[in-house]
């Protein structure tokens, strides 16, 4: 048994201090007939070299990102991960540590959330962070309530179509035990249209939830939305790529009043949906209804500037059922992730990463559907992409054969993990599957899967990997 | 060992046109972005990020890290987190790049071997529990809660009856009242008996047909096992109503006693605490749930499920609260625990348990003589001492000695919870510490109650900080670096 240390000695010179005859009689106060009598029915323990063995085997029945090419998004992303964010992370001190309720031996992890917090609000444009949340579709969530919360408006929230239908099904999920409404403005087109926004968007409104970039990959109007979302007293949360304000025009700037985000491509492993961060940012005047921890700084008795957490008079240990939420932690170590990414990347580095990706995921869109617009036909002219929008790292390819399903599976054989199929959250998307092109890809892996989709389906496919 | 570096924040350290990432050159024709995005989505400037060197990040991180107490530098027994140890082929195996590397959306075909892992760790989670259905979908402990209350909404809306009370002890964690009223419930204490434990006429006067959920920690958080769980239970469900168990202290019983046995219907692990996480300063941890055959159909969706040899994502399961996460969950930590409870096998995690309370108790044993433990001489993995008699007598708080114990090199217990016990202080030990550490920090207990109020209240001395001004903090928010700072 790796990790005990008492030896029989220990444990007999214990138990004479106790004055207890036996470990057993340490249960004593659990009744007999409330204890299981037999062992628990789990496999047998493993040493490490067994365990090692065990899990490796395991994992070499997976084939990730690094064994097959990965075109994969919608949320979660192959971007690249810089050796220096796992150095630093993989520090004891950091990820053996805990929530720091005595900041004078906590200074390390304090001042990484106070950083964190000020890269976050550099990077949306906002006034506060708090510390993070659970993941981005959490944090969308936590971003409505805060609305309804702020506005005191209960009865309603809308919602775009466009934004990450995961986050949608949570938000209903939430919502369900409440009487509030939840109205959903289509994005047929792949964005939503002012006109139907216009007539969802009333005096009971608490606040408007978008994506941008979307679920989709493409550019909302924000501006539009932010003016008619605040012409009837709503709030506007939006949803964002946080890779994307390398280049585009940061949610403050847009007139959103909350920001949140999957904050996993700031450094993190995609580890099949988790753990990431959720980021969220806001307007000053919410901060006192802002969800999550929050650090602060202050000085010490001798004057000292350090850190601590604050405006704990939100939170759950203090106020209990009147909290703003029953959020506990943070994501700590993937908030630090975040933190390592973005001083390593700087302001230039970011930009690169977003230009990479919007110039390989246009010469992708290109190569498969011959350009970005509906008309447009690649090479056998048996793609296309259904919207017009622009978009920015991922986009919608139509398969005019309607086989996307075979589509998919021929690719995954020779090689590639090539889209996201539609079909199950979109029903009139069932032709359609999202591709998404990081910095982490190359032109040859690109032609690569272009020339593998244009084969699918022929007899010659599948054969080669 | 003075080093400015390590107080600096990254936005003194910045110096305009230093770069650590770069980036290849654009291997495809480029166009302008403006023409792509449209000029007016993009920003004339990216966002005013630091500028650093690669070298600058590392030793400012690397200095930070410095500044904080871990398990892996430190004894950590604050109470209610089991803070124990974290193993290191835990975290390297999570790092595999056929578990980290996955894609949440790649086809099932591709990722059978995770499948595997996660639909056995499900299946021991059951087992452990008692209860035979999970979700590892919630993200944390409080995330489980609020999960398992939706699914306690969903199960009686399905009944069609209106219950919208739940209930918990006054010394239950904060977590419980605030899930509650995030699911919609309204919340209402149940006063605990003078030692602590449920007191069942309060418990009878509070139960009625409005009654949905009791929420309960056992062990408590005075960690003692509440002796009359089963009447308990039964006062519950004779009303028609469903116990959830607030499992954060499951540590104390693996393999010796199952919630499922005892009467829960449904419970959450935290897999960062008694799975040994790790807490990563603050998270992540996971939140998986377990409930009984007739809740089972309300769990968030999907589960994963086995045909022969395969594993697959159920999500046909229509009478689904939904999601309540994006993707799977907390893989990276499930993974963890999944290696945590092989490496024990069943009678590595009895001895778990055994060791837990082993450790508290003879800790409780040398520390009671010094500050009194209110609530009895035995205890499971935790127990709680008060400092109100020292306050009363000599002025000292156990604010006061939590400070001092930084000082000899113990981070300190957690202090002012539970809300039942004046001047609390709770301590737990967990299993992976030795009696040497255990005796070490009860002479530092001694030593510190007899040393002068006046050093105490200044603690701590040795420290890089010293007590941080919180009441200004919270006054005057600063929240943010800016320039003019």
């Amino acid at each position: 048994m790796p990790y005990f240390f008492n030896t029989p000695d220990d444990r007999q010179a214990m138990l004479a201090a106790i004055g207890a005859g036996s470990v057993d009689e340490l249960f004593a106060s659990i009744p007999a007939e409330l204890r299981l009598k037999r062992p628990l029915n789990i496999p047998p323990a493993m040493c490490e070299m067994e365990l090692t063995r065990h899990v490796s085997a395991l994992a070499a029945k997976n084939t990730g990102a690094g064994r097959k090419v990965c075109f994969l998004g919608g949320g979660s992303y192959d971007h690249f991960v810089p050796a220096a964010v796992d150095a630093i992370c993989s520090r004891g001190e950091f990820y053996t540590s805990y929530t720091p309720y005595q900041p004078e031996v906590s200074q390390g992890n304090l001042q990484a959330v106070f950083e964190y917090q000020t890269l976050i609000c550099q990077l949306t444009g906002l006034d506060v962070s708090n510390a993070s949340l659970y993941d981005g579709g959490s944090a969308a969530v936590e971003g409505v309530l805060m609305c309804m919360g702020v506005t005191k408006r209960e009865r309603k929230v809308v919602v775009a179509e466009s934004v990450h239908p995961e986050y949608r099904e949570i938000l209903g999920t939430y919502l369900a035990d409440r009487d509030t409404e939840l109205v959903t403005v289509p994005a047929p087109g792949g964005v939503i249209a002012a006109a139907d926004l216009d007539k969802a968007v009333d005096g009971d409104t608490a606040c408007v939830l978008i994506q941008h970039p979307n679920f989709f990959g493409c550019l909302e109007d924000v501006r539009t939305v932010a003016s008619i979302a605040h012409d009837k007293g709503a709030l506007l949360v939006q949803s964002f790529d946080p890779i994307s304000l390398g280049l585009l025009k940061r949610p403050g700037d847009l007139g959103a009043d909350v920001a949140v985000a999957e904050g996993q491509s700031l450094g993190s492993p995609m580890s099949y949906g988790g753990p990431y961060l959720g980021i969220m940012a806001c307007r000053e005047a919410f901060v006192r209804r802002m969800p999550g921890r929050i650090a602060g700084q202050t000085v010490d008795r001798r004057g000292n500037r350090c850190w601590v957490l604050t405006l704990q008079t939100r939170e759950q240990h203090i106020r209990r059922e009147k909290a703003t939420s029953n959020i506990c932690t943070n994501q700590g170590l993937y908030a630090l992730r975040a933190s390592v990414y973005l001083s390593l990347m700087g302001p230039h580095g970011l930009r690169e990463v977003a230009e990479l990706c919007v110039q390989k995921s246009h010469y992708a869109a290109k190569r498969f559907a011959g350009g970005g617009t509906a008309s447009a036909k690649g090479a056998s002219g048996r793609f296309e992409l259904p919207f017009v929008a622009p978009f920015f790292k991922e986009f919608v390819v139509r398969d005019k054969h309607g086989e996307v399903e075979r589509l998919l599976a021929e690719a995954t054989e020779s090689g590639f993990l090539a889209g996201v199929p539609l079909a199950r959250w979109y029903p009139s998307l069932v032709d359609s599957f999202l591709v998404t092109v990081t910095e982490n890809r190359t032109r040859a892996e690109i032609d690569a899967l272009s020339q593998c989709l244009e084969k699918a389906g022929s007899p010659a496919a599948g054969r080669h990997a | 060992m003075h080093n400015r570096q390590a107080v600096q924040l990254l936005f003194e350290l910045s110096k305009p046109g230093r770069r650590a990432l770069q980036c290849p050159p654009c291997d495809v024709p480029p166009a302008p972005v403006e023409e792509l995005l449209g000029s007016d989505a993009v920003s004339s400037a990216p966002p005013p990020l630091p500028e650093l060197a690669e070298p600058d990040v590392v030793r400012h991180y690397t200095n930070l890290s410095t500044r904080n107490m871990s398990v892996d530098t430190h004894f950590y027994p604050l109470g209610s987190c089991t803070m124990k140890y974290n193993a290191k082929r835990n975290e390297r195996l999570a790092a595999l790049p056929g578990l980290a590397d996955l894609h949440p959306y790649q086809p099932e075909s591709t990722i059978q071997g995770l499948l595997q892992l996660l639909y056995e760790l499900q299946e021991m989670l059951a087992e452990i529990a008692g209860l035979p259905a999970v979700s590892l979908q919630p993200a944390a402990g409080a995330h489980g809660e609020l999960t398992a209350l939706m699914v306690a909404a969903a199960y009686f809306r399905h009944r069609g009856e209106p219950r919208r009370v739940v209930l918990a002890p006054d010394s239950a964690h904060g977590t419980n009242p605030a899930s509650a009223s995030m699911a919609g419930f309204a919340f209402e204490t149940v006063r605990s008996s003078p030692d602590g434990t449920v007191d069942l006429d309060e418990l009878r006067s509070k139960l009625d047909d409005r009654t949905a959920v009791l929420m309960i920690t056992n062990p408590n958080t005075l960690g003692r096992f509440e002796p009359n769980i089963a009447q308990v239970a039964k006062l519950v469900h004779d009303r028609g109503a469903l116990v959830y168990l607030d499992g954060a202290n499951m540590n104390a019983i693996l393999g010796v006693a199952r919630p499922g046995d005892f009467g829960a219907d449904m419970m959450h692990y935290n897999p960062h605490k008694t799975f040994s996480g790790p807490h990563g300063g603050g998270g992540p941890g996971a939140g998986p749930i377990c409930v009984t055959d007739e809740l089972a159909p309300f769990l968030p969706s999907p589960v994963v499920a086995r045909s022969g040899d395969r594993f697959a994502l159920d999500y046909d399961r229509p009478q689904s609260i939904g999601r309540v996460r994006s993707f799977f969950g907390n893989v990276g930590v499930l993974v963890r625990a999944y290696c945590y409870i092989r490496t024990h096998g069943p009678d590595g995690l009895r001895r778990v348990a055994e060791d837990a309370v082993l450790n508290a108790n003879y800790l409780l044993s040398r520390v009671k003589s010094t500050i009194p433990v209110p609530h009895g001489d035995r205890c499971m993995h935790e127990f709680v001492a008060s400092a109100e008699r020292l306050k009363k007598d000599r002025g000292i708080t156990a604010m006061d000695i939590a400070k001092r114990l930084l000082d000899y090199g113990f981070h300190a217990p957690t202090v002012y919870f539970p809300l039942t016990v004046r001047e609390a202080m709770m301590i737990e030990p967990t299993e992976t510490e030795g009696k040497e550490t255990l005796d070490a920090f009860a002479d530092a207990l001694a030593r510190i109650v007899d040393e002068a109020p006046e050093l105490l209240h200044d603690a701590p001395h040795t420290t890089h900080v010293s007590r941080a001004d919180e009441v200004r903090a919270a006054r005057h928010a600063v929240l943010k670096w800016t320039r003019s700072d």
